[in-house]
C-alpha cells in the first residue's frame, strides 16, 4: 500500500488527501508555452460546495479538467477518494460548458440523459424500464421532465444547461463536477441549478463548481477555492473569501461595480 | 538531361511548359495563402473536382456542333463553367441547410466527379478515339501538347497572377478580418467570390498540366510550407508564391528531363519536400525546434516546482523533478537539498510572495500579466520597484535578489 | 426482364453496389457528424498509392495483397495527417490537403515508372472501378439462386463486400454507445473513462476498410459519395441519431439500384446502344438525392439558427 502509494507519487504526510473527494497536487497544465495552471495544490472537502473562483484565464475550467483527466498535465497527481482517478471514474459526474458540445446534433433530451448511464450500462447492456425511470426523474428534478422527447438543438440556453445537470444527476455519482454552470442561464434556470446542488450537499455529496459570479458566492457556497494560475486561497468562504484574496486572485482586474457589490456582500 | 531542362534547353513545348508551370505555381501558391488563411483550404478540392462535367459537356457541345471538341479554350470555359456551379452549390448547402462546409464540400465534390465520370463513358460511347484524351485533365498530361495548348496555359497563368496583384490588399483584409474589413467598407462577400473565382482561374488553368485531381496540392501545400517561416501575413504570401513558382519550374524541368515523369505528381512531390523539409526544420514553429522548446519549458516547471517543494519542505516524489535537482547540484543523492538549494529555493519562495504582492497590486498590472510562475522577477521588475515590495513582505533583506 | 438474363448479369453487380454503398454509409454518419466527412475523401485518394505498391511487393494484382495495401495506405495517411496536424499546428482540412494529394502523386508516379503492362492496372480503374463486370455467369435464372453449383461461381468481390458490411455493422452495433456519446460530447466520454482518441482511431479504420472494400469492386468516387451524401441527407429528415442511420442506409440502397438501373438501362430507353459509368450514376443518383433532401427535408434547417431565406 505504502509502496504503491510513494509510486504514484502520493504524499503519505498529507492526511487529508486519503478521505478528500478529489485531491490535486503540484498540478501544471500548459498550452503551449505559459502555463494555464502551475503548481497547484487543491484538496475538496467531503460533503462541502466549493465554488472555483478567479478571473478570466486564470485556469478554472483547465484545472477541473486536467482533475479529470480531460487535458494531459504537464506533472502533478490526481486523487479521488485517495484512490488513483481511473478507479474512480463511476463515483464522478462532470457537467461540461454548454458550449463545448455540437447542439445540433441528432439527439433528443432522453438520450441524451441516457448518456449519462453508459457506463454503468457497458457496451450492450440493456436498457431497461428503470433505467428510462430514473433519467425521467432526473428530468423532473431539474424541472425538465416535460421536455424529454424534444430534440436538444430545440432548448433554450437554460434548458441546454438543465439537461447537462440532468446527465449528472442520472449517474448518481458522490463527486459532481460542474464547470461554469450558470454562465449565460436566465434567473430560473439559476435557481433550479442551485436548488439541485444544494439538495445534493444534503444528501452528503461533493460539489465543485466553477463558478463567475462573486456577488453570489457567500449565498451560493460554504467552502471556496481562487485561482490566478497558482492557487490564492482555500478554505470555508468566511475565512477564504476575503477582500485581500480577492485583490490577490484578480489584482487590478477587479472591476470597480464588482468591488462595490463585494464591499457589500462582505460587508 | 536535367541541367538542360533547368535551363530550358529542352525546345520550344518543354520551355513553354516550364514557364507555365511556374506561373501556375505562383498563382496557386498566392491564392492557395489567401484560402488557406480563411481556413477553407479543401474548397479548392471540390472546384477542381466540379470541372469534369463541364470539360465533358462543353466537348459534346463542341461535337456536335460540328468541331472535334478539341479546342482547350472550349474546354477550359465549360471547365470554369461547372466548377462555378459547383462552388454556388457548395455555398448554398452551408448557408441554407445544416451540413457543415466539410460536408458540403464531400458532397459536391463527389457528385460532380461521379456525374462527369457518366458523361466521359457517354463520350467513349459516341465513338472510339474521339475522346480525345479527356482523361488527360484527370492527371494532366503535357506530353504531345500543341503549341498552342502551351501558350493558353502560359498566358492564362500570367493573367491570374495580374488580377491576384490587383485585388491582393481586399483580399488580405477579407482574409484575416473578414468583420473589421465589413467595417472598413470592403464588400466581403463580392471579395470572397473574386478569391473562389481565382482558385477557379487557377484550376482551370491547370488543369492541362498537373490535372483536376491534384492541383489542389499547389493550392494548399505551398501556403502551409511557407506559414512555417513566418508570423506576417505578407511575407507568407511571398513566400507561397516562390515556393510554388520553384515547386512549378522545378517539376516540370524535372519532368521533362526523362521518360515516366508525369509532370504533375512530379510537381507536387516537389512542393511536398518543401513541406516536409519546413516542417521539420523551421525555427520557430518547426517540429524540431517545437520539441527543443517543450523540453526546456518541461524540465523549467519541473525544477521551479522542486525548488518551491524545497523551500516548503515539502518531499518530491517525481522522478523527473528530482533528477534534474541532482543534475544542477541543487539536491544530494539522498533528496537532501544542498546549500546552493536552499538559497535557490529560498528565493524561488520570496519571488513568489513577491508576485503575489505584485499581482494583488493594481498599479503593477502591467508586470502582472507576465506572470507565468517561471519569469524570475528581475526580469520584470527594477531593483527598486523588488525593493518597495521587499519592504511591505517585511523579514530578512538579505536573500539574494 | 427476365430472370434468366438479369440474374447472371445485373443481380450480382447491383447486390455488390448495393452493399458497398450501405457499408460506406454506415461509418459515413459518424464522419459527418464528426466534421471528418473529407477523411472518407482522403482515404480514396491514398487507396492508389497503397495497390501499386501492395503490386509492386508480391508482382502480382491478387485481391488481398491489394486490399492489405490500400488499408494500409489508409492507416498510414491517417496518422500522417494527425501528426502534421498536431507537430506542425496545420488546420485539419490543410493537413489532409498536403497528405492525400502527395500520397495520390506519389502512387501515379509508381504507376508510371512500373511495367504495368501486362496487368490491368490503372488509375481511371482505381477511380470508377468496373462494378458492370462483375457479372455471375453461372447463374441460368432465379433458380440459380438455390443451386450450390452456380453460388460456387458467384463473384468473389461480393463475398468480400458482404465480409465487409458484416464486419462493420458490427463494430457499429457493439460501441454504439461510445460512438454516439464521444461524437456529442467528447469530453464528457473521457470522464467515463472511455478511450475516445482510440476509438476515434478505430472509426477510421473501419472506414478504411469499408472504403478498400467497395474500392476493389466499384471504385472510389462512387467511396466518396457514399461517405457523404446518404449521410449528409439523411441529417436532414430526422433529429435522432438512430433515425439518420436508417435513413442514410435507405437512401444508400436507393442510389444504389436507382444509379445501377439508370447507368445500365437508361442510354438503351433514350436508344443508345451502350451503358454508362455505373459507379458516376450512383453518385449522380446520392447527389440528386442530397439535393431533394437538402430543399425538401422536414430538418433541413440548423435549430435554433434563423432561416435565411
Amino acid at each position: 500500500m505504502i509502496e504503491l502509494a510513494v509510486r504514484e507519487g502520493i504524499r503519505l504526510s498529507d492526511e487529508s488527501i486519503t478521505d478528500s473527494p478529489l485531491a490535486v497536487r503540484g498540478l501544471t497544465v500548459s498550452y503551449g508555452q505559459k502555463p494555464a495552471v502551475f503548481s497547484v495544490d487543491m484538496t475538496v472537502q467531503p460533503g462541502a460546495m466549493t465554488a472555483i473562483i478567479g478571473p478570466n484565464g486564470a485556469g478554472k475550467s483547465t484545472l477541473l479538467k486536467a482533475a479529470l483527466g480531460i487535458v494531459k498535465p504537464l506533472s502533478g497527481q490526481v486523487t479521488v477518494f485517495g484512490r488513483p482517478l481511473e478507479e474512480q471514474r463511476a463515483r464522478i459526474a462532470y457537467v461540461p460548458q454548454r458550449a463545448s458540445v455540437d447542439w445540433d446534433f441528432p439527439t433528443r433530451v432522453i438520450d441524451v440523459v441516457l448518456m449519462g448511464l453508459y457506463r454503468e450500462l457497458g457496451l450492450l447492456g440493456r436498457l431497461s424500464a428503470r433505467h428510462k425511470a430514473r433519467a425521467l426523474d432526473s428530468l423532473a428534478r431539474v424541472g425538465m421532465h416535460d421536455f424529454a422527447n424534444r430534440q436538444i438543438g430545440q432548448l433554450s440556453g437554460g434548458q441546454q444547461q438543465r439537461v447537462f445537470l440532468a446527465r449528472a444527476l442520472a449517474q448518481e455519482a458522490d463527486l459532481y463536477l460542474l464547470d461554469e454552470p450558470f454562465a449565460g442561464v436566465d434567473a430560473a434556470t439559476e435557481k433550479a441549478i442551485i436548488s439541485v446542488l444544494k439538495s445534493l450537499k444534503k444528501a452528503g455529496r461533493t460539489v465543485v463548481v466553477v463558478h463567475h459570479d462573486l456577488a453570489t458566492v457567500t449565498d451560493y457556497f460554504d467552502h471556496v477555492f481562487l485561482i490566478n494560475t497558482r492557487r490564492v486561497a482555500e478554505g470555508p468562504v468566511a475565512e477564504a473569501f476575503t477582500a485581500d484574496h480577492l485583490q490577490a486572485a484578480y489584482g487590478g482586474r477587479l472591476a470597480t461595480a464588482q468591488v462595490d457589490q463585494l464591499a457589500r456582500v462582505l460587508g | 538531361m536535367l541541367r538542360d531542362a533547368l535551363l530550358l534547353q529542352l525546345g520550344y513545348n518543354a520551355t513553354l511548359v516550364a514557364v507555365g508551370a511556374t506561373l501556375l505555381g505562383i498563382s496557386a501558391g498566392v491564392t492557395g495563402t489567401f484560402l488557406f488563411l480563411r481556413k477553407r483550404a479543401l474548397v479548392s478540392d471540390a472546384i477542381s473536382h466540379a470541372t469534369l462535367p463541364g470539360i465533358c459537356l462543353a466537348f459534346l457541345l463542341m461535337v456536335a456542333l460540328g468541331g472535334d471538341g478539341r479546342s482547350l479554350p472550349g474546354l477550359l470555359a465549360g471547365s470554369a463553367l461547372s466548377a462555378w456551379i459547383g462552388l454556388l452549390c457548395l455555398n448554398w448547402l452551408t448557408r441554407n441547410t445544416r451540413l457543415a462546409e466539410d460536408a458540403a464540400i464531400g458532397a459536391v465534390l463527389s457528385v460532380f466527379f461521379g456525374f462527369g465520370i457518366v458523361l466521359l463513358t457517354v463520350i467513349q460511347t459516341l465513338g472510339a478515339g474521339r475522346q480525345a484524351g479527356l482523361e488527360g485533365f484527370l492527371l494532366g498530361s503535357t506530353a504531345g501538347m500543341l503549341w498552342a495548348d502551351a501558350l493558353v496555359i502560359a498566358l492564362g497563368g500570367a493573367a491570374t497572377l495580374a488580377l491576384i496583384l490587383l485585388i491582393r490588399r481586399p483580399m488580405t483584409l477579407v482574409a484575416f478580418d473578414p468583420e473589421y474589413a465589413a467595417a472598413r467598407g470592403v464588400p466581403v462577400h463580392r471579395v470572397d467570390l473574386a478569391m473562389m473565382g481565382l482558385v477557379m482561374a487557377v484550376t482551370v488553368v491547370g488543369l492541362k498540366i498537373v490535372g483536376l485531381i491534384l492541383i489542389v496540392a499547389l493550392l494548399i501545400i505551398p501556403p502551409v510550407t511557407a506559414r512555417f517561416w513566418t508570423e506576417r501575413s505578407d511575407r507568407v504570401v511571398l513566400l507561397s508564391g516562390l515556393t510554388g513558382g520553384l515547386a512549378g519550374y522545378l517539376g516540370a524541368a524535372i519532368s521533362a528531363s526523362a521518360p515516366n515523369l508525369p509532370t504533375g505528381p512530379i510537381i507536387v512531390l516537389v512542393a511536398f519536400a518543401f513541406f516536409a523539409l519546413s516542417l521539420l526544420v523551421a525555427p520557430g514553429r518547426g517540429v524540431l525546434a517545437a520539441l527543443l522548446r517543450h523540453f526546456r519549458f518541461q524540465r523549467r516547471v519541473h525544477l521551479r516546482q522542486g525548488l518551491l517543494a524545497l523551500a516548503q519542505g515539502q518531499p518530491i516524489f517525481e522522478q523527473l523533478t528530482l533528477r534534474l535537482l541532482r543534475r544542477a547540484d541543487l539536491v544530494r543523492a539522498d533528496g537532501v537539498a544542498t546549500d546552493a538549494g536552499r538559497a535557490r529555493a529560498a528565493k524561488a519562495l520570496r519571488d513568489e510572495t513577491r508576485w503575489q504582492i505584485v499581482r494583488a497590486d493594481q498599479t503593477h498590472e502591467a508586470a502582472a500579466a507576465l506572470y507565468d510562475g517561471l519569469r524570475d522577477i528581475e526580469t520584470v521588475l527594477t531593483r527598486d520597484q523588488i525593493a518597495e515590495i521587499d519592504s511591505r513582505i517585511g523579514g530578512p533583506q538579505e536573500v539574494p535578489a | 426482364m427476365s430472370g434468366s438474363e438479369f440474374v447472371p448479369l445485373s443481380l450480382t453487380p447491383m447486390l455488390i453496389g448495393i452493399l458497398a454503398a450501405v457499408a460506406c454509409a454506415l461509418p459515413g454518419n459518424f464522419l459527418v457528424l464528426r466534421r471528418q466527412a473529407l477523411i472518407g475523401d482522403a482515404i480514396s485518394h491514398v487507396v492508389l498509392p497503397g495497390i501499386v505498391v501492395a503490386f509492386l511487393l508480391t508482382g502480382v494484382i491478387a485481391a488481398w495483397p491489394m486490399m492489405l495495401g490500400a488499408a494500409g495506405a489508409a492507416v498510414v495517411a491517417v496518422i500522417l495527417i494527425e501528426a502534421i496536424r498536431r507537430l506542425g499546428r496545420i488546420e485539419p482540412g490543410a493537413a489532409m490537403g498536403v497528405v492525400f494529394t502527395t500520397m495520390f502523386a506519389a502512387g501515379v508516379l509508381l504507376l508510371e515508372q512500373t511495367d504495368t503492362s501486362t496487368v490491368h492496372l490503372d488509375v481511371e480503374h482505381a477511380l470508377y472501378g468496373n462494378l458492370e463486370s462483375l457479372i455471375w455467369l453461372d447463374a441460368t435464372g432465379w433458380a440459380s439462386l438455390l443451386d450450390p453449383v452456380a453460388l460456387a461461381g458467384l463473384p468473389v468481390e461480393l463475398s468480400r463486400i458482404l465480409v465487409t458490411l458484416v464486419a462493420v455493422v458490427g463494430f457499429i452495433w457493439l460501441f454504439w454507445r461510445p460512438l454516439k456519446l464521444s461524437t456529442f460530447d467528447e469530453g464528457f466520454a473521457r470522464t467515463l473513462g472511455i478511450r475516445t482518441n482510440l476509438l476515434g482511431l478505430a472509426l477510421v479504420i473501419v472506414a478504411a476498410v469499408a472504403a478498400v472494400a467497395a474500392f476493389d469492386a466499384v471504385g472510389s468516387i462512387i467511396v466518396i459519395a457514399m461517405f457523404i451524401c446518404p449521410p449528409a441527407a439523411a441529417r436532414m429528415m430526422t433529429n435522432t441519431l438512430e433515425g439518420q442511420v436508417g435513413w442514410s442506409v435507405i437512401f444508400a440502397i436507393l442510389s444504389a439500384v436507382l444509379g445501377y438501373v439508370l447507368a445500365g438501362y437508361g442510354p438503351m430507353w433514350l436508344g443508345a446502344r451502350d451503358a454508362v459509368s455505373a459507379a458516376g450514376m450512383i453518385a449522380t443518383i446520392s447527389g440528386l438525392i442530397l439535393a431533394l433532401a437538402a430543399r425538401f427535408g422536414p430538418c433541413r434547417t440548423r435549430s435554433g439558427a434563423p432561416v435565411q431565406v
